[in-house]
């Protein structure tokens, strides 16, 4: 028994050297430029440009982090703990803009708000101004971005926070009510609170993914850090002080996180009770219910139906004239990258998770921390980073096997399938990691501990007590894996094989053509094909609530969650 | 001992046969790295499929991300032919080595000097050129002859143009340089940001309905998207069309700057003769007509009618002589030179 568990133990280990290894080498590739001579443009660009980059990155955090953070948590507390007219409704659309790229909804707005769009000319025929007689916000601003991430990413906070209130223990609230809280205090003092860590993630996802953002923000001439990384590769030619610039931008990020984990100190976020009872809804009647509707469409209607709306136009007016045939390759080739991606990132990120829960070594801190990493690092810097090392390996290969065998293998990975579901998973393991995680974090370690003394092994409580446990949580991992593959652009550019294009590099290769029109057929079919992930995703969700009535959406995994409350009828509350 | 011998010659047969259809795939095949992804170019190449039986593939990016690619894949990299949209890149995939130079007389003959590579590194196939645009309600059109003026202080907040980062005014800028030293550019860069209506967004096309929209009185785009534009039944189109005056710059002088798309052989490329063959074929009267007719762009081929409404109403230009190569080479020092006056 006790051999047994050891060879476990040091299989774990041994397997997550390899999980650091293959997850870290690219993060290290990147991070080994810090010992390389640039040409000198860091000097250029830090005499330069560079300070208002970097102003400008900090405002654009900082307002999408308040942004995402009322949003996500606002909307998220208004559908889980009260009742309004369209609740039902609100509770899963509320992720749809989850379906929308960054970059696409700074196309649409763009279109739709600049001084020769729509809007700007209905003003100007039906007032007889001219375009410069009258103010009008500029779309392409700092603000501008900062909106449009905003409504890309507040579904984020939002699902982090909504999973978080709802598997709350009522009588968490409840107690804190009897000890004289009133709703809104018991939502300040005792709900976010024990929400932190997992709307801490959720920020944190959206942060990250703003500071690797070049689509939108060069699109609307808002210059960034990353702004900064490609114009120092892309300007002057200098890869090198490229790569130094995304390293010092990791290293910022790192440090974001640190003083995260800092600040919670030693506080523990596990909900030990096992009673749970369907949350103890408030109804909002009149005018606040409506008030909380309205809340609620604002943010659907500018992140997913005004966009779609718009594209839609676009598209029917000029879209793109290859619609067809090909557009069934690019979405084969999408759906079929993201899913292979995203089945591959769950794997790993349970194992890590699992990993640091079982005995946190500084190994598995690390394998934790560097996985999750890669989110904040741009697309292109990842794939240089990918492309190194797999290029090297290659060659190395290549010339071993015409030395010795007089053969030669050309290249095995540079520039195929696997390369490229490689550098997704480096950049986008974050993303399943840290859902997995926070899932993991709200199941108590005495449950592990009660299997333990039952004599069950840790792959044993892994499969049969955390797993149903963390059906939800691995689920939402794939599928928000999977969105954000499908929205993947310049490492897919990068890293692809020979006449093989998705749909994100098709609306950017017309986009990039300025055939926004065009561009609009690609963008609205990612959007379509998009919401059906996201869609299942929103019932997922819904189905989540405890006491709420499930729905046969999932019939395999509803067998084996049955099944397997059968046999362990001390569960069978969850 | 019959039966398996026959085995043994079949096996060998088939193997055979493989390996020759195998071989002949290969030698049916050029791989192109292309940084063109005009849809309009899916034509280009099934055109040379139709002619020559040889297969197209085609791996389309950012020309910088690559050429660090075929840098990295090194000796074995599958990459016949690197396409690129703009001299500065050409410049720096010659920097790194990837290019081997052909000396081909038809190539030589029909491309004019100083739109390819001296030794024969790489080739211009079509030229597009910087052009000024401007609404003739808000200003006219002979007062502004030159790039030079775009720095005129009469022009205060009149002038619509992108971001120093894009590379047709990075090209603009090293032709700046070539001609009035980095001081001398670096002036007229500040007169120019002294003048702008607004900060630089957007692609060329939104510059100049921003100035047809009256937002500007002045744009600068290159040539083709005006001519896509005139070319387009839209309203919107139409109204850039007809408020929009177009001015070749500096005619009286030493000519419009022109950049072009030019694509040369990989020093690996494995299909070395299929490669040849497609640059040649880029050269060809009906590739540079589709040049032309599919993207508007200007043949580099002399003495070609181009068939093309927009760009025969714009009529013929004198080009700037100065070698193209010189846009990579300055390119460092042209986004120097915009950080320093402030172009965003």
């Amino acid at each position: 028994m006790v051999r047994s568990v050891s060879q476990i133990f040091s299989l774990n280990g041994a397997i997550l050297v390899c999980v650091l290894l293959v997850v870290g080498l690219p993060i290290v590739t990147v991070l080994a430029h810090l010992f390389m001579h640039g040409d000198g443009s860091f000097v250029h660009l830090a005499q330069t440009v560079l300070p208002r980059y970097v102003i400008n990155s900090i405002w654009l955090i900082v307002g999408v982090g308040i942004g995402t953070f009322l949003l996500g948590t606002g909307a998220a507390w208004l559908v889980t703990m009260n009742a309004f007219p369209g609740r039902a409704l609100f509770e899963w659309a509320l992720i749809l803009p989850l379906a929308v790229p960054a970059y696409v909804l700074a196309y649409a707005y763009t279109d739709f708000l600049q001084v020769s769009g729509p809007v700007q000319s209905l003003i100007r025929s039906l007032t007889g101004l001219g375009p410069r007689d009258f103010y009008f916000p500029e779309v392409r601003s700092l603000g501008g971005a900062i909106l449009v991430f905003i409504l890309a990413l507040y579904p984020y906070v939002y699902l982090a926070a909504r999973a978080a209130f709802i598997s709350q223990c009522e009588c968490v609230v409840e107690a804190s009510r009897t000890l004289g809280c009133s709703p809104s205090k018991a939502f300040y003092r005792v709900a976010m609170p024990m929400a932190r860590p997992a709307l801490a993630a959720g920020v944190a996802l959206a942060l990250m993914e703003t500071l690797a953002d070049f689509g939108a923000v060069s699109y609307f001439g808002v210059q960034t850090f990353t702004t900064g990384i490609y114009r120092t590769w892309f300007s002057f030619g200098d890869r090198v002080a490229a790569a130094q610039l995304a390293s010092v931008l990791l290293g910022f990020v790192a440090l974001l996180m640190l003083l995260e984990r800092l600040s919670r100190r030693k506080a523990r976020y596990h909900d030990t009770s096992r009673r749970v009872r369907p949350l103890g809804i408030q109804r909002l009647a009149g005018w606040r219910g409506w008030l909380a509707a309205a809340a609620c469409f604002l943010p659907l209607f500018l992140g997913f139906v005004l966009p779609a709306i718009i594209l839609g136009h676009l598209a029917f007016k000029g879209g793109d004239a290859q619609f067809g045939a090909r557009y069934l390759a690019l979405v084969e080739n999408t759906v079929g990258l993201a899913a292979i991606t995203a089945c591959l990132a769950v794997v790993l990120a349970v194992f890590i998770s699992y990993a640091v829960r079982m005995g946190a070594t500084p190994l598995t801190r690390l394998t934790a921390r560097v996985a999750g990493l890669g989110y904040a690092i741009p697309g292109s810097i990842i794939a240089v980073g990918v492309l190194i090392p797999l290029a090297w390996f290659d060659n190395w290969l290549d010339s071993l096997t015409r030395a010795q065998f007089d053969y030669s293998t050309g290249l095995l990975l540079t520039g195929s399938i696997t390369a490229l579901v490689f550098a997704y998973l480096v950049r986008f393991l974050a993303l399943a990691q840290q859902t997995t995680r926070a899932g993991l974090d709200k199941i108590t370690p005495s449950m592990d501990a009660a299997s333990s003394t039952l004599g069950v092994g840790r792959l044993q409580t892994l499969l049969r007590i955390h797993g149903p446990l963390l059906k939800g949580p691995l689920f939402t991992a794939f599928l928000l894996v999977f969105v954000e593959v499908m929205k993947e652009l310049p490492a897919t550019m990068i890293m692809r094989p020979f006449n093989f294009d998705t749909l994100a590099v098709q609306a950017h290769n017309l986009a990039a053509d300025e055939r926004l029109a065009e561009a609009a057929t690609p963008a609205l079919t990612i959007v379509i094909v998009g919401l059906i992930p996201v869609y299942i995703l929103s019932r997922l969700i819904g189905e989540s609530r405890p006491g709420q009535r499930r729905r046969a959406l999932w019939p395999g995994l509803k067998a084996v969650s049955s099944a397997f409350r059968r046999r362990y009828p001390a569960f069978a509350n969850r | 001992m019959g039966a398996p011998r026959r085995l043994i010659s079949i096996c060998a047969l088939t193997v055979t046969a493989v390996a020759l259809a195998a071989a002949s795939v290969l030698a049916q095949e050029v791989n192109i790295y292309s940084s063109r992804h005009y849809q309009t170019d899916e034509q280009l190449y099934s055109d040379f499929t139709k002619k020559t039986g040889i297969r197209v593939n085609r791996l389309e990016g950012e020309g910088d991300v690559l050429i660090e690619r075929i840098r990295q894949e090194g000796r074995n990299s599958p990459a016949d032919i690197l396409i690129t949209v703009d001299a500065g890149r050409l410049w720096r995939a010659e920097e790194a080595g990837l290019f081997q130079p052909i000396d081909n007389k038809g190539l030589n003959a029909r491309i004019p000097a100083s739109l390819r590579h001296p030794d024969g590194d790489w080739f211009g196939f079509s030229s597009r050129a910087r052009l000024i645009f401007v609404n003739r309600s808000m200003a006219d059109p002979a007062e502004i002859n030159t790039y030079e003026d775009l720095a005129d202080p009469k022009w205060r907040g009149q002038i619509c143009i992108r971001s120093s980062s894009n590379i047709y005014n990075l090209s603009l800028m090293a032709a700046m340089i070539a001609h009035h030293g980095e001081e001398g550019a670096e002036k007229w860069a500040r007169g120019v940001v002294a003048n702008m209506a607004r900060r630089p967004q957007g692609g060329d096309i939104d510059q100049l309905r921003a100035a047809a929209a009256g937002e500007c009185a002045i744009a600068v785009a290159n040539s083709y998207y005006f001519a896509r534009l005139s070319l387009s039944d839209a309203p919107a189109d139409q109204l850039v069309e007809d408020s929009l005056q177009v001015v070749f710059p500096n005619q009286e002088g030493r000519g419009t700057h022109v950049n072009i798309s030019g694509a040369g052989l990989m020093k690996h490329a494995p299909n070395k003769d299929s490669a040849i063959k497609f640059l040649t074929y880029l050269a060809s009267d009906s590739a540079q007509r589709y040049f032309a007719g599919g993207n508007n762009e200007y043949p580099v081929v002399e003495g070609l009618s181009l068939d093309n409404e927009a760009l025969d109403s714009m009529g013929t230009f004198k080009i700037d002589p100065l070698n193209v190569s010189i846009y990579g080479e300055n390119q460092p020092a042209a986004q120097r030179v915009f950080d320093r006056a402030g172009w965003r």
